[in-house]
């Protein structure tokens, strides 16, 4: 007989998401159902504004992407526009989404996703001595992980957990049988994740040098960026270069080893190994380095075969909304995409509780529409997008960043290139691509530094004619995956936007032929231990750091009737 | 003006509730991160003047940090971006502001907590049942209203945001807006408001302290906890719900570069020679002079930077209806083809002066009289 399990809200990661299984008698997942349950509409309010606004607006998609919105809305009209900015706006930007990345990579492991890995309470039974020993087999150099500080952290553990109130890390899985790290691994990560808490607040203030804040920076414009008196100060540039540098430390000596230390541990863990969900990856180009030079490269892989990288064919992309709450179902080019609201609701139905019973729920219309997110597709295929993603095709095609750092991964945890497909292998490459970013980014930083001395411009001219219609595009990698921005302007304001983000990719539901996103597919085959506690769902759905109000967005169809739409006149 | 009095009786009831999280005062905790009992006392002075309080309020403050693990809150995610909770985040741990957000007792909030599912929900029933009529409520985002309530809903049983948000505000001891969107409506209540997002307002009837901002510096959230915990009573609230200690104040009143406004010296556009002196921002688009809140004197990411210090005008986020009322923001308001609002008239009158730079203060002090005489009177 089987039953239905229940998963809502996903907790610790950005908007309202779902989750429902079916499980065999042996509590093996037969059937998976992915979908957010939030609807905004960014895309339908830019409408009729002016493209410089876009970006700013496009930004409010999403306060954990902060910059990556942002960016996208401000390139799209460049792009549209023919603008080429300044190469020190272009570097300023990548030093900027450096920090971002950092930033939203650190404390997706450490605060979001480590309660899937780490079982804190077993980090009271840790012996303090043998811990601190211990942390030299995954670093030469390790991170606060001293006798002392560790006897601190168990100290200050022992004192929260002996009160009996957890506040937020209460009713957690604790002791839950896929937990894998001893005792002494466990008190390492949890030092770790408090040292987090401070090295993120110095990566957000190395964006909000040049970007006056975070979240939601506000130094870019379209043409270039406007921190110019920032750039030309010595002592502001310093600033920048000594916080990341601080930050890049953390990430070899106790981000980049707890990766290891993972790798070596859960590689026995069935429930975190050989679930590729999407086997089909897709990258695009990002960081650009110098006037012709980028980090990382575009490309695309089919089936997980890594012999051969195609390249990005812009015009292959399409969305379509079967199983989205949308009246048009058909797959559309994004630049020609519709949206109109069709909300058919949740139905009757039934789930197992946290005390293993049968209760009366509402569940998703399995049969019908059950998501704002819509599903997009590349020559009618779902894709995986992501770190995963981007490390692994950068790898096929030999990025010479990229293969040094895989291999001596492989080699510390013994585990073949192929584990990288997994649970496990998304959050390692998270790790890694973090890596890469870290121990590269000052290259960009001197080359900007190099330009300055003979070049002082951070914007380009230019004017939107109001008699000319243009069109034009954001592509590119941040930390969730591949993002595009595509919009189109007439008559001197926006005509049409559409965002295809990250985690609409992966999050994706089935569309017309069945076929759901890697969410669904991974979670297919997944044995579940205990039914009042999957924890081994949520491991799996953390390790794409889902970005839910990313996702859900619409597209406006020319000619769409805006007046459909409900205007509240109370306000 | 409240009595220190009726302060110290507070405090006094404050200090005979059992602590919900008995593990640490803050003291203790601050002590284990390298704090002494002076730098805590130094905090409190500055979270006085940060309060707009007399400075003989300073112990008062200090006590009333130290009692904040007597408070339980309830934290909603409704129709939102999550940038509050992360400008919460970026609250400096270990310093003293987010030791108060790690020991006041947070009780629900999605993007941190532990608990899943069932579990979370769970969490959620019993904070409420628990802790009904003490617990603080902090709402993040808009909230879809009405043939759209379905856009939102949380939970197994697929109760809707409306529905969560409703009870929680009904079993509140107090009612915090965190952001533009939970106290205006925010981006998705923006023109055409396609899913007919609504402010917390709307949701009840019962007062609701506005934190607006897209999003708050993590010290107007922190600063307001205080607030609470010092006044019985809620603080002074300016025409649109705000605390007047932190939105009391105009941006262009305290800005850095308001020299430059009253020398005549502005920036034409990004990226040209007054740009890269620090000259005024207001002739591309700032709108520092319509907005009420205090970036200008607390900056953000421990002061770090602001808007116009990275060269970019305000945009006015902390004010009702931004979206649609301040746009296109890279552009005076004076230039704006739609949509007139308080203050257009005199100031297209200063923008079209040139920079005859006598002439231009003259005009410029003018506007802003009028632009607050009419600011007074809406109040």
């Amino acid at each position: 007989m089987s039953q239905k399990i229940i998963v809502d809200p996903i907790t610790r990661i950005e908007g309202h998401l779902r989750v429902e299984v079916v499980v065999d008698d042996n509590n093996i997942v037969k059937e998976a159902y992915t979908g957010s349950t939030l609807w905004r509409g960014i895309e339908t309010i830019v409408k009729g504004r002016d493209p410089r606004d876009a970006g700013f607006m496009t930004q409010r998609i999403c306060g954990v992407c902060t910059f990556s919105h942002y960016k996208a809305g401000i390139v799209a009209v460049e792009n549209a526009l023919g603008i080429t900015p300044p190469l020190n706006a272009l570097l300023t930007r990548t030093l900027m989404n450096a920090a971002l990345f950092l930033h939203d990579h650190i404390v997706h492991f450490y605060q979001l996703h480590a309660l899937d890995w780490v079982d804190v309470v077993s980090a009271l039974s840790a012996d303090v001595k043998k811990a601190s020993d211990l942390a030299f087999n995954y670093t030469p150099n390790p991170y606060a992980t001293g006798a002392d500080k560790l006897l601190e952290v168990q100290q200050r553990l022992k004192a929260f957990v002996d009160k009996g109130n957890l506040g937020p890390f209460a009713n957690a899985y604790y002791g839950h049988s896929t937990y894998r790290f001893n005792p002494e691994q466990n008190l390492i990560a949890l030092s770790h994740y408090l040292e987090c808490l401070r090295i993120q607040r110095i990566i957000a203030q190395c964006m909000a040098i040049f970007g006056s804040k975070n979240p939601h920076p506000q130094s870019l414009t379209v043409g270039g960026v406007t921190c110019v008196m920032d750039l030309l100060s010595p002592s502001r540039m310093g600033e920048y270069m000594e916080k990341f540098k601080e930050v890049a430390d953390f990430v070899n000596r106790a981000y980049y080893p707890d990766l290891v230390m993972a790798g070596k541990v859960y590689a026995n863990e069935p429930s975190v190994l050989n679930d590729v969900g999407v086997a089909n990856l897709y990258t695009f180009k990002e960081f650009q380095m110098g006037r012709d030079e980028w980090l990382f490269e575009s490309g695309i892989i089919k089936n997980g075969d890594l012999s051969k990288v195609y390249e990005v064919e812009e015009d292959k992309i399409t969305e379509e909304a079967t199983h989205s709450w949308y009246a048009d179902n058909e797959p559309l080019h994004p630049y020609d995409g519709k949206t109109n609201p069709n909300y058919t609701g949740l139905v009757d139905g039934e789930s197992i509780d946290h005390h293993g019973k049968v209760a009366h729920t509402k569940n998703f219309d399995t049969k019908g529409k059950y998501s704002w997110i819509k599903a997009p597709r590349y020559e009618g295929e779902p894709m995986q997008v992501g770190p995963l993603a981007n490390i692994v095709v950068n790898y096929a095609k030999g990025n010479q960043y990229v293969v040094p750092v895989v291999d001596t991964f492989l080699k510390e945890t013994n585990l073949p290139l192929t584990a990288v497909f997994s649970t496990l292998g998304r959050t390692a490459t998270r790790c890694l691509e973090a890596k890469i970013i870290a121990d590269n980014t000052l290259r960009a930083f001197d080359n900007l530094v190099e330009n300055l001395k003979v070049d002082e411009s951070t914007c380009a001219p230019y004017v939107i004619d109001k008699n000319k219609e243009y069109k034009g595009r954001y592509m590119g990698h941040v930390p969730r995956g591949t993002l595009s921005h595509w919009c189109r302007i007439k008559n001197g304001v926006i005509e049409n936007w559409q965002a295809v983000v990250p985690s609409t990719w992966n999050a994706s539901p089935k569309d017309a032929k069945g076929v759901g996103g890697s969410y669904e597919q991974c979670l297919i085959g997944l044995k579940i231990a205990d039914v009042k506690q999957p924890l081994e769902i949520i491991r799996k759905i953390h390790s794409y750091d889902p970005c839910i109000a990313c996702a859900v967005h619409v597209m406006d169809a020319k000619g769409n009737n805006l007046s459909e739409y409900k205007v509240n006149v109370n306000l | 003006m409240v009595e220190l009095k009726q302060i110290e009786e507070r405090l006094a009831t404050l200090e005979k509730l059992p602590s919900l999280k008995s593990n640490g005062s803050i003291p203790k905790a601050l002590e284990k991160a390298g704090f002494s009992r002076r730098d805590f006392m130094k905090w409190a002075g500055a979270m006085t003047a940060f309060l707009a309080l007399p400075a003989s309020f300073a112990p008062m403050v200090a006590r009333a940090a130290e009692l904040a693990d007597r408070l339980p809150v309830v934290w909603l995610h409704m129709a939102e971006c999550t940038g509050c909770s992360e400008s919460l985040l970026r609250s400096d741990t270990p310093t003293i502001d987010s030791l108060i957000f790690d020991y006041i007792s947070l009780e629900y909030h999605e993007t941190v907590m532990a608990a899943s599912g069932w579990q979370a929900e769970e969490n959620l029933e019993n904070a409420i049942e628990k802790h009904k009529s003490k617990y603080v409520l902090m709402v993040e985002g808009g909230i879809p209203m009405g043939d759209t309530e379905g856009y939102l809903t949380i939970g197994p049983h697929g109760k809707t945001g409306y529905e969560i948000s409703k009870l929680a505000c009904e079993n509140a001891y107090a009612i915090l807006a965190i952001g533009t969107c939970s106290s205006f409506g925010g981006i998705q209540a923006a023109r055409p408001n396609p899913s007919n997002s609504q402010p917390l307002s709307k949701v009840t009837n019962k007062t609701i302290i506005n934190v607006p901002g897209c999003p708050p510096s993590e010290k107007n959230i922190v600063g307001n906890v205080l607030q609470l915990l010092l006044f019985k009573e809620l603080p002074s609230l300016d025409v649109y719900n705000r605390p007047k200690w932190a939105y009391g104040l105009r941006i262009h009143d305290l800005c850095e570069r308001r020299g430059r406004f009253d020398a005549g010296e502005f920036v034409h556009s990004f990226g040209d020679e007054g740009a890269k002196q620090g000259y005024c921002l207001y002739k591309v688009g700032c709108k520092g002079p319509y907005t009420f809140n205090n970036c200008s004197r607390e900056r953000f990411n421990q002061h770090t930077s602001w808007p116009i210090q990275a060269g970019h005008g305000c945009i006015g986020c902390s004010e009702p209806n931004f979206w649609d009322t301040m746009g296109p923001f890279e552009e005076p308001l004076a230039s704006r083809q739609f949509d007139p609002v308080l203050g257009l008239g005199a100031d297209n009158v200063s923008d079209k002066i040139g920079i005859g730079v006598l002439t231009l203060t003259g005009v410029a002090v003018a506007a802003h009289a009028v632009i607050a005489s009419m600011k007074k009177n809406e109040e």
